[in-house]
């Protein structure tokens, strides 16, 4: 079915042994990579190559490799998940590269990010963000209030959702020229903003989760928009405005 | 609440660069408007409208703000640029930047230091010698009475005193006995009396004429320093055009307005950004090319 087409490329990729150590990029030769393949599959390929010459395999994040999960990183030709919009590095293909090409493959570049090994960096400041107020604190035993009792706009309940479908993958910091994480900050603080459940909370929320960012070292954001073109889940600068305006209340009160 | 910290939160610093930026857009608009009166007013008016700005108290009050405003853009501006650089220690081999984001976007901190080092000169070659210059000629006009031209000073009740019968300085006075000096460069003194008797206009719409239309040379060495000055000033607006290219639209999502009127208030900045340093631009090319 598929034309059985392959393509020979030249990898540049960062090798960092841990966390300590200083890193470099490093030049491999690829061939027979099948266009049809995922840049994961391969770097994969890649990684059976580097075994089979008994040589240290590349060390990469993935997981679900459909997109949902937001694991799988990757700075690729300088850009978060490569040279493509609205998709994770598992759903980039390699027919977006030509014969011959040479591809640089770096990890997220942020001080909130350290490099653990190779590719892989260590995005819990993401956590710690969370769990600085991204959620709504709720009664689980006994008398639950049935979520459908409460009316919200549908408006709204979309606006909240589109907002929700960030996967905390960290491309829109990647992508920041100044390494801010107020995409995802700003995400997570509409997804609750916008419903009435988590309006409860919303004072509290938004101060400790800006707090909790500045603290873990992003930069700040200056409006370029970077983010929201490279976020693969399309979230939207409004939310950015959205959290802007509830710190700007919280701060009031 | 305690923690808001209006000052020192990324958030907080980011509204203070939209307010003192959107300020400092209306000081713009409102210096373009005083400036045009070098082509559409003719020198008097232009004098008159200087003297007002340096001496009307409400002006005075909005002048200060826009000083404060200015220091503290760029202050605020610097931390933020300092902070940015320090989240991302390690650069990337291989970045593609013009692929998501536009050239004036990324370059605010870069268009916005070429501003402060024009704001700093423009303030040398006029505001200082506006307010400290106590040699700055004072305005005269020239006037036909009976064939012969005469010129006259103007002074700020609608009186007019001779030129020859004014002198420079309280010892020109004494020596070639005249009636009048001039001191504080706009004020007029009675030589016996040491008395002021009336206040003429500083001239800067002279200053600002001689500025562009300077045939001197620069640093000694570059003929025709008024063209260069014109150049440069035109270079300098293109440079405001692309800091408001961004700022004036960024202001409004820094603030949190981001809605229903975003596209017009996007369309409205950019026109802001191309207009506003356009006009300013064509003054020196009209004094340069035209006068």
């Amino acid at each position: 079915m598929a034309s059985k087409k392959t393509i020979n490329i030249n990898l540049k990729i960062w090798r960092q042994k841990n966390a300590k150590e200083k890193g470099s990029m490093e030049t491999y030769k690829l061939d027979n990579v099948s266009t049809d393949s995922s840049f994961l599959e391969m770097l994969d390929q890649l990684n059976e190559q580097l075994v089979n010459e008994r040589k240290e395999p590349v060390a990469f994040d993935h997981d679900c490799r459909e997109g949902i999960c937001g694991m799988c990183s990757l700075y690729i030709n300088g850009r978060a998940h490569g040279p493509d919009t609205g998709i994770t590095t598992c759903q980039l293909h390699m027919r977006m590269f030509n014969d011959g090409d040479t591809i640089y493959v770096e990890p997220w570049r942020s001080k909130a990010f350290p490099v653990i090994k190779d590719l892989v960096v260590d995005r819990s400041a993401f956590d710690r963000i969370q769990q600085a107020g991204g959620f709504v604190s709720v009664n689980t035993s006994g008398r639950t209030i049935d979520a459908n009792a409460t009316p919200v706009p549908k408006t709204d309940a979309d606006k909240a959702f589109e907002a929700a479908a960030c996967i905390g993958c960290g491309a829109c910091v990647a992508t920041c020229k100044n390494g801010s994480a107020m995409l995802f900050v700003g995400a997570k603080v509409s997804q609750y903003a916008l419903l009435p459940q988590g309006r409860v909370e919303a004072t509290e929320r938004v101060l400790n989760m800006v707090r909790q960012m500045d603290e873990e070292g992003f930069g700040n954001c200056t409006n370029t928009g970077a983010c929201e073109i490279e976020c693969p889940k399309g979230i939207s600068l409004e939310n950015i405005a959205r959290m802007n305006r509830e710190y700007l209340k919280a701060s009031l009160k | 609440m305690a923690q808001s910290a209006l000052l020192k939160s990324s958030i907080a610093k980011k509204y203070w660069m939209a307010l003192t930026g959107l300020f400092l857009c209306l000081f713009l608009a409102g210096h373009l408007a005083g400036n045009l009166q070098l082509i559409f007013g003719d020198a008097l008016q232009f004098n008159q409208y200087a003297l007002f700005m340096t001496s009307n108290p409400a002006v005075k009050l909005l002048s200060y703000l826009t000083y404060f405003s200015i220091l503290f853009h760029a202050v605020d501006g610097i931390l933020l640029t300092i902070q940015n650089k320090k989240a991302r220690p390690i650069g990337y081999a291989k970045s593609n930047p013009a692929a998501n984001s536009g050239f004036a976007s990324r370059n605010m901190a870069v268009l916005g230091t070429l501003i402060l080092v024009f704001i700093v000169t423009h303030m040398v070659n006029f505001w200082a010698k506006m307010h400290f210059d106590k040699k700055m000629p004072v305005y005269a006009t020239t006037v036909e009475m009976m064939g012969q031209k005469q010129d006259l000073y103007v002074t700020t009740s609608g009186t007019y005193i001779p030129v020859t019968q004014v002198a420079k300085d309280s010892k020109e006075a004494e020596e070639i006995g005249a009636q009048l000096y001039i001191d504080h460069g706009k004020d007029f003194y009675n030589t016996q009396a040491k008395i002021k008797v009336g206040e003429g206009y500083k001239d800067l719409h002279k200053i600002t004429f001689d500025f562009f239309k300077s045939k001197a040379k620069l640093f000694g060495a570059i003929p025709n320093e008024g063209l260069v000055f014109t150049i440069l000033y035109v270079l300098c607006m293109g440079v405001l055009a692309f800091h408001l290219w961004h700022g004036f639209q960024s202001a409004f999502q820094s603030l949190g307005i981001n809605n229903k009127f975003t596209p017009a208030i996007k369309t409205f900045g950019k026109l802001f950004a191309v207009i506003v340093p356009i006009l300013f631009a064509i003054i020196p090319l009209y004094i340069h090319f035209v006068k």
